[in-house]
């Protein structure tokens, strides 16, 4: 064992370091530094730059089109690009629905789909849940019934992140009949948005954005040759993305650097207390709360490394992601919180067109203050969504504990 | 000691109760919420006209003579209906400070219409250095004659942008964090030289920064002694944390109320979440918090009306713990909710964001539990 980067390692991080520093267009430097949502030309603009260097598909095979890095050299990148505020890649695409593609598509589905995905020509989207399967996600109704060529899908799927961006969705569907036990009647499905059929329907969230969507499907008619792999199939390749899901949701990188943020915007924020004398880093209160933070972040920082060598050695994630998912929800719910702590009476204005581009109003509030409760009030979902932390627990209970 | 509220309290309950129950439903709300001035002018009217905005103030003042018992009774019920109302701003915030420092004179032009329900106020008193320091004070009034300038900016100020005038805290002497050498004045917010810039806040209630530049005004615009208005600043401060507290316990009982019965319809895997023992015991949890919530702001109430002098440790305690209860509770309500928790359209998420901006007006939880801790 050794904590340490090798000379090559070190090097590889110069390289991403001066390729962020080159290539990251500073619009989108500035948009991050001053918490400016992005927008989807935001995202493909980078991607495409990634892609451009060969850069997009970190978690691919070589032959794909992949980096195929080491675990250290994806820390290494994931680190450097949370530093400088890079976009994190959007995952549906390249992180989810693309290792299923390559682990068990046809060779023709692996011709069509994955250059588009490498080079950010596509936006996808998931259509996992239902109204009625959340948690339960084996439970769903949406069924595509074979007729000839084609399959008819009907349903309704919801929490479809990003959705109204999208050019594809891929969905988990029924396909078999209604008394198949419920996940061997399950298949997944590749369906062009743009298909004769398909609405939707935009859900506000309670920072007041329409981020995720319901997905509507009346008799939507889909190529047969969408399906990946078998029919029947479709639990077992999705249970795969769901783990890579986890792992990737974890966020460390992301959350050392707002971790780091929080602990600059601190040492400038009055605690009120003398004038403007002493800051609120000053505290001790919360300098014990940080270093908590601080200290569990790091403890997950290495579950992750972990993890990720071992996946490299060959293995699927396990039901270890489960503790990535947990552990890196929790601290990021706790970095939130922190940071509306921070903005105390601040973290009250709800001024939503101050984040959004071409803002040209009076700010409210120093710093991104008035950001900070509506995003602790949307990231609630972290702990929710990719299968809620319950399920994460009952996981670990079952498969790692054998309760 | 006697914790049973008396018939003239019961029935107040109940006033209030009917209110929100038979007026007050969840649409109404939404679209008062989002109506253009934030709040019904013919619901405040109705209030006037019930006597509840008399309430806090002393009989010979023309007011109804209500405690602090009184006041958490009335503030648990708005909390069940999410009340978006102006009444903290006006009858606790401003009132307070007109009725504990203002002359006869300026009750008869601020209190009485404002029982009346014919004028908004609002009360500025934080800062963006003072955090939740009262004496942190850099607005500045320089007092000439009969005459006064005002400059400073003034942060978050509820209800300030209806107000059509505001009650501002000031520095007429001394250094930033003094004690001594703070002030009350009023202004009209038509005044030459006052600008604001006004907002929503994430609670679904209206707020402002307020700057004042330059404003000329007549020193008779002084409430009380100069110089002298800290203690009266507390009081007011800790009133509208105790005010709070019962809003917080009102929101909390709603929260959980419906997330026991949504639990009990939402089916998964073949079962409703009210079967499994993970989520049972998370929301034994989250009623014992209630239970201890409601406890310890009856005994804020009840040290207030005592006055013993505790009552500032005694708010302390109640904002820090009840601070405490308003998070677990409303996250947790999200959480059992699942992915419908954290959209806009059910009122549970409404419930955790009053649950959230409640943990840091006049004081955050961490602030509480210090001022307790030193006092």
């Amino acid at each position: 064992m050794n904590i340490d980067f090798s000379a090559e390692e070190l090097t590889f991080q110069q390289e991403v370091s001066a390729f962020l520093a080159a290539e990251l267009p500073s619009d989108i430097r500035d948009k991050a530094a001053n918490s400016i949502e992005l927008t989807k030309d935001d995202f493909v603009t980078w991607q495409k730059i990634l892609a451009q260097k060969g850069w997009a598909a970190t978690n691919w095979p070589v032959e794909f089109g992949g980096t195929g890095w080491t675990p250290t050299q994806k820390y290494i990148f994931d680190n450097e690009c949370a530093k400088v505020g890079a976009p994190e890649v959007m995952a549906f695409g390249l992180k989810m629905v693309a290792p299923v593609i390559y682990l068990y598509g046809n060779e023709e589905q692996k011709q069509r789909f994955l250059p588009d995905i490498l080079a950010s020509n596509v936006w996808w989207c998931q259509g996992y849940s239902e109204p009625n399967a959340g948690s339960d996600l084996a439970s769903l109704k949406t069924t595509a019934i074979r007729d000839g060529d084609e399959y008819v899908v009907n349903g309704t799927k919801t929490w479809t992140t990003l959705g109204q961006h999208a050019d594809w969705i891929f969905c988990l569907v029924r396909t078999g009949a209604a008394d198949v036990k419920n996940q061997n009647a399950i298949s997944f499905l590749l369906i062009n948005m743009k298909t004769p059929g398909i609405n939707l329907s935009p859900i506000y969230l309670l920072d007041g954005s329409p981020e995720v969507n319901e997905v509507h499907f009346d008799n939507v008619r889909v190529p047969a040759e969408n399906l990946i792999g078998e029919e029947g199939k479709g639990w077992t390749y999705a249970k795969v993305l769901l783990t890579h899901e986890r792992t990737n949701i974890a966020g460390v990188a992301k959350s050392k650097k707002r971790l780091q943020d929080l602990k600059e915007k601190a040492a400038h924020t009055s605690d009120g207390l003398s004038g403007t004398k002493t800051m609120l880093s000053d505290n001790s209160a919360w300098q014990q709360k940080v270093a908590e933070l601080e200290i569990e972040l790091l403890a997950l920082e290495y579950t992750e490394l972990k993890t990720l060598a071992e996946v490299s050695t060959g293995k699927a994630p396990g039901p270890e992601s489960s503790i990535l998912k947990i552990k890196g929800t929790e601290i990021q719910q706790a970095i939130d919180m922190l940071n509306v702590e921070l903005a105390g009476y601040y973290a009250l204005p709800f001024v939503r067109d101050q984040f959004l581009e071409g803002f040209a109003g009076v700010a409210i509030g120093p710093d991104q203050a008035a950001g900070s409760a509506p995003t602790y009030f949307n990231n609630r979902k972290a702990t929710i969504y990719g299968g809620s932390n319950e399920i994460q627990t009952n996981i670990i209970c079952k498969a790692v504990l054998g309760l | 000691m006697d914790f049973s509220y008396s018939e003239e309290q019961q029935m107040l309950q109940q006033s209030v109760s009917k209110f929100i129950s038979q007026d007050y439903d969840w649409d109404s709300r939404q679209a008062i919420s989002k109506s253009a001035t934030g709040f019904s002018a013919e619901h405040w009217q109705l209030f006037a006209e019930l006597g509840w905005l008399t309430i806090p103030f002393k009989e010979d003042d023309g007011g109804f003579g209500g405690s602090a018992v009184d006041l958490i009774v009335t503030m648990q019920e708005f909390g069940k209906g999410l009340l978006v109302e102006p009444f903290l701003a006006n009858t606790i915030l401003a009132g307070t400070v007109i009725s504990e420092a203002g002359s006869s004179e300026q009750k008869a032009t601020l209190l009485a219409p404002l029982m009346e329900g014919s004028l908004q106020l609002a009360f500025a008193y934080a800062e963006p250095q003072s955090r939740y320091e009262l004496s942190n004070v850099q607005c500045s009034a320089v007092i000439n004659g009969d005459e006064m300038v005002l400059n400073g900016h003034k942060s978050v100020v509820l209800n300030g942008a209806a107000a059509e005038k505001i009650l501002v805290s000031v520095r007429t002497s001394g250094e930033s964090c003094d004690r001594e050498g703070i002030s009350l004045i009023w202004v009209d917010a038509s005044t030459a030289g006052v600008r604001r810039e006004c907002y929503a806040s994430v609670d679904g209630q209206r707020a402002a920064d307020i700057w004042f530049d330059n404003v000329a005004l007549p020193a008779s615009n002084l409430l009380g002694n100069v110089g002298d208005a800290i203690d009266v600043i507390e009081m007011t401060i800790d009133k509208a944390a105790l005010a709070v507290c019962a809003e917080a316990v009102g929101a909390m009982e709603m929260s959980l109320m419906k997330t026991v019965e949504y639990s009990k319809i939402r089916k998964q895997f073949k079962v409703t979440l009210s079967t499994f023992q993970a989520l049972q015991h998370r929301m034994a949890n989250m009623f014992i918090e209630l239970a201890q919530a409601k406890s310890i702001l009856l005994m804020a109430a009840m040290e207030m009306d005592s006055l013993s002098g505790r009552a500032p440790k005694a708010v302390s305690a109640a904002k820090s713990r009840i601070g405490k209860a308003a998070r677990l509770v409303g996250e947790e309500s999200i959480q059992i909710h699942g992915g419908i928790g954290v959209t806009d359209e059910l009122d549970v998420g409404h419930y955790f964001k009053r649950l959230t901006s409640i943990q840091f007006l006049f004081g955050s939880t961490d602030h509480h539990t210090a001022r307790f801790a030193a006092s």
